[in-house]
């Protein structure tokens, strides 16, 4: 996983409530039994005008040009903003997958489904709770300057806006600890093998029903 | 201290706790199928790393599989999808390779993930277990912290048998009172998620009580479990009582003899002492749910059957107003008219909420002696399993559905997800007892409407939704998977 340490990009507003994990990536490209290649498909059905099927050449299908995604001045865009509740729905990892594969390295929204926000830091994006009304603040900025960029710092917690005005975000030690090294979470729980082995022996004791 | 039922579960998995306020969690037992796990194996493998515990694992195909009868009598040969057919052939080669045991398509065990667990006692009260796919709440009926993960943690699991995790707060929805006739925990649950919203639940782990939930069968339990993720809740809880008990006794991954016993002694706890302390109290009574039908793209977007679709002018938070305006253009209907006036193209009755064999004898009941309506064009009855389909055609359910007009079809999440050939066309209205009405989620474009087998059934045959209390039911069986009905 690629660490996460600072990051200044040009920022898109996805002015939408409750945007569900079937829509960031939808179900026909979960076929793959690969990680990597979903950010074609990203938004597929909001940002392209006909049915996407995996193996198609999506440079040749028609764009939705209402798409914010899609709007010229958004190309390159590397902070999502969003709404309340962002990924709900399936647990599919594709869904952060193909986020990172399009290049989005942050997502700023005041609230994310469960499965996704831990899903986020598994891949190397840096997910960001903010309140609605500095989320309404960024909207406004973005939709409003063209070539709107934030600099986010993992490290102060902050996010810094161009007009120099910083917000900071709160994020779990432990999370920010894997995602700021970029570390390997098998890794750092094989460190504690003895606790686990230790906790096997107890747990066969109380429940051997569980151990062949 | 007097804890809840979820504290106790915690509790009793903690492997190590660091002071940020982080756990590690040792998880029982894992669920795989062919859509989150291939990953996972790949990881293992670059790691060369070696699965923990392999009887804590138990895989089956579900997401990708066909559900006709022409493609599964060829087996895995039979999947004319050749990228289904590489993931499907990639479980069977990783549970080759790794030896984790699995129901393949050929196996009459082989079914929808959150069907089989239980079914075949793999599911047992106390267990900490997950799997790549957020309906794993479904276990939680037995009184087990079940809950999805993504790929990432399918393999960490498969490596250390834990996770690490932050301990989610305590919720209670409490339903008191009796269910009325016709009136099943789809339409329960559908209720509470229109109560809570689809992000209500988020942070925390809902245990499901009351009498109305205690007077509901495992199935029925379950049906409830398996929406908390609905609500926004990884989570879902029942209290373990002799229903559960009995339940799991003598299905094959059961504990038996000695161990049985020990087994239901420490089931016996788990519960929510008297005076747990629950963050957020959400209370529904019985009486007051009638069945529920979705309108939007959301499962909160829900209305009781006899009610009428919301108007986006009386609704004042800007963003909720947009959500609903937004839906109403997606799914073509028009502010303030009768839930009943939305016409149905396609019915689709089976997924890991609705596929178990009490949800086929709901459904067969609504459909026994009557014909799907010549408008629907589609009406098909997908089985959870294997084992429910051949339950389901012992009890001649199958020649009733057939009879009607229904199409029955080969185990599998079929058009939950739409991931197989089983799907709507762009602008299609689905009756469907599945779980999610997303956008998009049962093919692009289409338009699904959330409901119980019994009100799936009557919408089939009546081609539009129709209040499943307002008709004769045929009693083929008893049935305790709702109030009368």
């Amino acid at each position: 996983m690629d660490a996460f340490t600072q990051h200044k990009g040009l920022v898109v507003p996805l002015d939408r409530a409750n945007v569900d994990t079937d829509a960031i990536i939808p179900k026909q490209f979960l076929k793959s039994i690969k990680r990597s290649g979903f950010g074609p498909n990203l938004f597929d059905e909001w940002r392209y005008m006909d049915h996407g099927e995996p193996g198609v050449d999506n440079s040749k299908r028609p764009l939705n040009p209402d798409f914010v995604l899609n709007f010229p001045r958004y190309e390159g865009a590397s902070v999502l903003l969003a709404r309340e509740n962002f990924g709900c729905g399936s647990s599919r990892e594709h869904a952060p997958w193909a986020l990172e594969d399009y290049g989005f390295k942050a997502v700023i929204a005041p609230s994310y489904a469960d499965i996704f926000f831990n899903n986020c830091f598994k891949n190397g994006i840096l997910p960001i709770v903010l309140d609605n009304q500095t989320m309404d603040v960024l909207f406004a900025e973005a939709e409003s300057q063209e070539g709107y960029q934030l600099s986010i710092d993992l490290d102060s917690q902050t996010i810094t806006r161009p007009n120099g005005e910083t917000i900071s975000f709160d994020v779990e030690p432990d999370r920010k600890h894997c995602l700021y090294n970029g570390l390997d979470d098998i890794g750092i729980t094989l460190q504690q093998e003895a606790s686990i082995t230790e906790y096997e022996t107890a747990r066969k004791q109380r429940a051997p029903w569980l151990f062949n | 201290m007097a804890k809840t039922l979820y504290d106790k579960l915690w509790d009793d998995h903690l492997v190590a706790e660091n002071s940020d306020g982080s756990a590690l969690i040792y998880i029982d037992r894992q669920l795989l199928h062919e859509v989150t796990s291939p990953q996972a194996f790949e990881g293992l493998k670059i790691a060369g790393r070696q699965p923990r515990r392999l009887e804590a694992n138990l895989a089956t195909p579900d997401h990708n599989v066909p559900t006709t009868n022409k493609e599964r009598e060829q087996g895995i040969d039979g999947i004319e999808d050749p990228i289904s057919l590489i993931q499907v052939k990639t479980l069977d080669e990783n549970c080759d390779e790794f030896g984790v045991t699995q129901f393949n398509i050929d196996d009459i065990r082989q079914g929808i993930v959150h069907v089989v667990g239980p079914e075949q006692g793999y599911t047992l009260p106390g267990l900490t277990m997950v799997c790549g796919d957020s309906h794993t709440a479904t276990h939680g009926a037995f009184g087990a912290m079940a809950f999805g993960v993504g790929t990432s943690e399918v393999e960490h699991v498969l490596a250390t048998q834990c996770l690490r995790q932050k301990k989610m707060k305590n919720m209670l929805v409490k339903v008191d009172g009796k269910l009325g006739y016709g009136v099943t925990a789809k339409d329960v649950v559908l209720a509470v998620i229109g109560e809570i919203g689809t992000a209500g639940g988020n942070g925390h782990a809902i245990e499901f009580a009351g009498t109305a939930i205690e007077s509901l069968s495992m199935e029925g339990r379950m049906t409830i479990c398996n929406m908390a993720i609905e609500a926004g809740a990884r989570v879902g809880l029942v209290a373990v009582d002799d229903k559960t008990i009995e339940y799991v006794k003598g299905r094959p991954f059961a504990p038996q003899g000695e161990h049985w016993d020990l087994a239901v002694k420490a089931w016996n706890d788990l519960h929510s002492d008297a005076d747990a302390h629950f963050d957020t109290v959400v209370e529904l009574k019985a009486e007051d749910i009638a069945p529920q039908v979705t309108w939007g793209t959301s499962p909160e977007m829900v209305k009781p059957v006899t009610g009428t679709i919301p108007n986006p002018a009386h609704e004042d938070n800007p963003v909720k107003k947009e959500g609903i305006e937004r839906a109403l253009e997606y799914m073509d209907l028009k502010a303030d008219s009768a839930i009943s006036s939305i016409p149905v193209d396609k019915v689709f009755i089976g997924s890991c909420t609705n596929s178990r064999i009490e949800d086929m004898r709901e459904a067969a009941e609504v459909a026994k002696g009557r014909k799907v309506a010549a408008s629907v064009k589609l009406a098909m009855v997908v089985p959870g399993s294997g084992l429910v389909k051949e339950q389901a055609e012992a009890e001649g359910l199958d020649k009733i559905f057939v009879d009607a007009g229904f199409e029955w079809r080969e185990p599998g999440c079929s058009m939950c997800l739409a991931m197989n050939a089983d799907r709507l066309e762009s602008g299609e209205h689905c009756a469907s007892t599945s779980n999610r009405n997303f956008e998009g989620r049962q093919g692009q474009g289409g338009r699904t409407h959330l409901v119980s087998p019994a009100m799936a059934a009557a919408a089939a045959v009546y081609g539009h939704f129709t209040d499943v209390r307002d008709i004769e039911i045929s009693r083929l069986s008893s049935t305790e998977n709702g109030g009368d009905a």
